[in-house]
């Protein structure tokens, strides 16, 4: 568990990384508890394969031309499956674009992500998931929604919690310290994290900052921040649970810097074997949090590996349906064009849709 | 009924709505304590608590952010610019998400904020202090905007913003914030979005301008009556969505059109007003629709301002080459 006295024990400034299994999943903390269920437990392992086979599919679909670009999650799937765990439905959530297992368990479809990044609004609405926001491109700049959002929710009196997320090349950007700073000024619960995967595309984290860590960011605001090993599940859910719990008691934001690495491409079009080295991608392919999470499970008897197969199998045939219901969706109209850039669509709109429908209209038009 | 100045007519309307709707949140630099650079929100904080009129950090594009998050969960933030030259670190802000929220959610979320920016020079002010940034606005689809040129325009403009259901950024013309003393009815009212005003009627030709020019071009009409020339003034009054149909009815019938905008000239909200004159009424024109703008120059300094602002008798210079053509 972390508490306060733990909070106290890594300081940033020490550069010290809450941190509770080491690579083989064996736990490092004496007396350490989990405040997971063995149930909860198994399910986050569960949680984190689906994911993960859902991200592969996601690239394969893509390779095969029936998705456009796509940003794959792998390797990082610890901090969004405790994020899941944690995050409320009440809670808000505020995605930068690389969060897929937190965004599934906020109730996102997966259908709808699939839609999305075949290239339709429609995949945005998020149906069952009511307080979490669109994916954001413009680097941190959602990070000030968050804060937006954390005020509303103090201003209604609504015991609910603001997470948002973010990137390391983002805490480079000035809406990342504007947040941060809005936050502390304006005492909103809010929780900020940064997935720290070490490249921003091919830009690695020793070209963004001299900083010798990201968490450090948020101290000169007076915003309690750690450094989490971002591939332990059990320290990132110790941790995400804190915050969730310190920011609504404290009506103050909080920052967590998962450390992490980004075995994947930045985005389906990018080629990282230009930018980083074979050794390195080993070195954190042996850190890897599913296999950490696995040997964990598998010490304390919750787990066989044997079941994984099985397991998989079904996952791919529900993850090929929802595939088939984004591409079963119903044809981009002309009207998705000019019906939802404002409420009432002004009449200036309406004449240039019409005249495209007209031109459309006539026969023999090349269209 | 009370005689008010623009300052006034908006702090009345602000206060308002501030009193009419606990959802309304008003903030920016300075605007609290102080009462905002211009005054416009004084004595606000002290009658609806600092939890309502707030001063935030100094970071536009915060501003903007913060207030995008706000209007998503149910809030109608109106928040402050203090001067145009200051906008422009939140235009990330405004133009990719502020702008675009509904649309890219389908319109799960809207966006109900106004972006109160004070505009324009004349006031004899710093660098950054004295532009008109209305083109990029106007250019953003998503956005309404909107300018008055009267205390009782700035009131119910004001409401009517605050009370769309989309996101409106509002000019204040401030060179004549103080200027023009008029009847503004205490209670609320609203002025439709998207509806230009015929200030004047006339015969010869059609001066369309808003804002602060509205006033310079009054003041052109007089000198134009003393040679018979009759104006129809149209006061735009929002820019974008714009009102095609009045442009077009008063064109049909003076077949001339002269657009003053103080704004730089090139790629302008005069090149978009003279596009729709040649669109909807090429067959009634009978002189090249012209356009009185500002330089494509940066605004000067004040002791160069002299030249770059328009005055009445360029104004009237260019309406009787346009009747004379």
């Amino acid at each position: 568990m972390f508490d306060l006295q733990t909070l106290d024990k890594y300081k940033p400034i020490d550069d010290k990384m809450y941190q509770v299994m080491d690579k083989d999943g064996k736990v490092i903390i004496k007396n350490w508890k989990t405040g997971l269920s063995e149930d909860d437990l198994v399910q986050a392992y569960k949680d984190l394969l689906f994911e993960r086979t859902a991200d592969q599919m996601a690239i394969s679909y893509q390779r095969q031309g029936r998705m456009f670009t796509y940003p794959p999650n792998l390797g990082q799937e610890a901090i969004h499956i405790a994020s899941g765990k944690v995050i409320k439905a009440e809670d808000w959530l505020v995605p930068a674009f690389r969060e897929l297992g937190a965004w599934l368990a906020k109730g996102v479809s997966l259908w709808e992500i699939f839609l999305y990044f075949k290239g339709h609004e429609d995949g945005s609405k998020f149906l069952n998931a009511a307080r979490m926001l669109p994916v954001s491109v413009p680097i941190a700049s959602q990070l000030l929604h968050a804060v937006g959002l954390a005020y509303a929710m103090k201003y209604k009196g609504e015991e609910a919690a603001v997470f948002g997320y973010v990137g390391d090349g983002g805490t480079s950007e000035g809406d990342f310290h504007e947040a941060l700073n809005f936050a502390a000024v304006w005492d909103v619960p809010v929780v900020f994290v940064v997935q720290n995967n070490q490249f921003a595309i091919s830009v690695p984290l020793k070209m963004q900052t001299r900083s010798k860590n990201l968490a450090l960011k948020g101290l000169a605001y007076d915003v309690d921040s750690v450094l989490v090993d971002g591939n332990d599940f059990l320290a990132m859910h110790d941790v995400l649970a804190f915050a969730r719990e310190h920011v609504l008691k404290k009506k103050r934001p909080f920052l967590i810097e998962a450390r992490t690495y980004r075995r994947g491409a930045h985005t389906t079009s990018d080629d990282p074997t230009k930018y980083r080295s074979k050794e390195e991608e080993e070195h954190w392919a042996e850190l890897d949090p599913a296999a950490r999470l696995q040997s964990y499970l598998v010490s304390k008897k919750l787990w066989d590996p044997k079941d994984e197969e099985a397991l998989i199998a079904g996952y791919k045939k529900f993850i090929d349906s929802e595939f088939d219901k984004a591409e079963a969706y119903p044809d981009y109209k002309l009207e998705d064009v000019f019906g939802f850039m404002y409420q009432e669509m002004p009449v200036e709109l309406k004449r240039q849709m019409n005249n495209y429908q007209n031109f459309m209209n006539l026969e023999g038009a090349q269209k | 009924m009370k005689v008010m100045n623009m300052v006034q007519a908006i702090t009345d309307g602000l206060d308002l709505m501030l009193t009419e709707d606990k959802n309304v949140v008003v903030y920016g630099e300075d605007v609290g304590v102080e009462g905002g650079v211009f005054r416009v929100t004084e004595g606000l904080q002290v009658k609806h608590g600092a939890g309502r009129v707030f001063d935030s950090p100094l970071a536009e594009s915060g501003i903007a952010g913060t207030a995008l998050g706000m209007a998503v969960a149910g809030m109608r933030p109106v928040i402050e610019m203090q001067f145009d030259g200051f906008v422009f670190p939140a235009m990330n802000q405004i133009i990719s998400h502020v702008a675009r929220f509904r649309n890219r959610t389908r319109g799960k979320f809207s966006v109900p904020m106004v972006i109160r920016i004070p505009y324009g020079g004349g006031i004899n002010a710093l660098e950054h202090h004295s532009e008109s940034p209305e083109a990029y606005f106007g250019h953003t689809p998503g956005l309404k905007v909107v300018i008055p040129s009267t205390p009782y325009d700035a009131k119910g403009l004001l409401i009517a913003a605050i009370e769309d259901p989309d996101p409106v950024i509002y000019l204040e013309p401030k060179r004549i914030y103080r200027a023009i003393k008029q009847e503004v009815p205490e209670e609320k009212y609203s002025i439709e979005i998207g509806k230009a005003k015929v200030v004047n009627y006339g015969e010869h030709i059609t001066v369309v301008a808003y804002g602060a020019m509205i006033r310079e071009v009054q003041k052109a009409i007089v000198l134009a009556k003393e040679k018979g020339i009759s104006v129809e003034l149209i006061d735009l009054r929002t820019i974008w969505p714009i009102d095609r149909d009045t442009i077009r009815e008063s064109l049909r019938k003076t077949g001339r059109l002269l657009v003053v905008t103080e704004a730089p000239q090139s790629y302008g909200p005069a090149a978009e007003i003279i596009s729709i004159a040649t669109e909807e009424a090429f067959l009634s024109l009978e002189a090249p629709p012209t356009r009185l703008t500002g330089f494509d120059t940066v605004i000067p300094l004040p002791l160069g301002e002299k030249y770059y602002m328009l005055t009445p008798p360029r104004i009237f210079h260019e309406i009787e080459k346009l009747v004379r053509y």
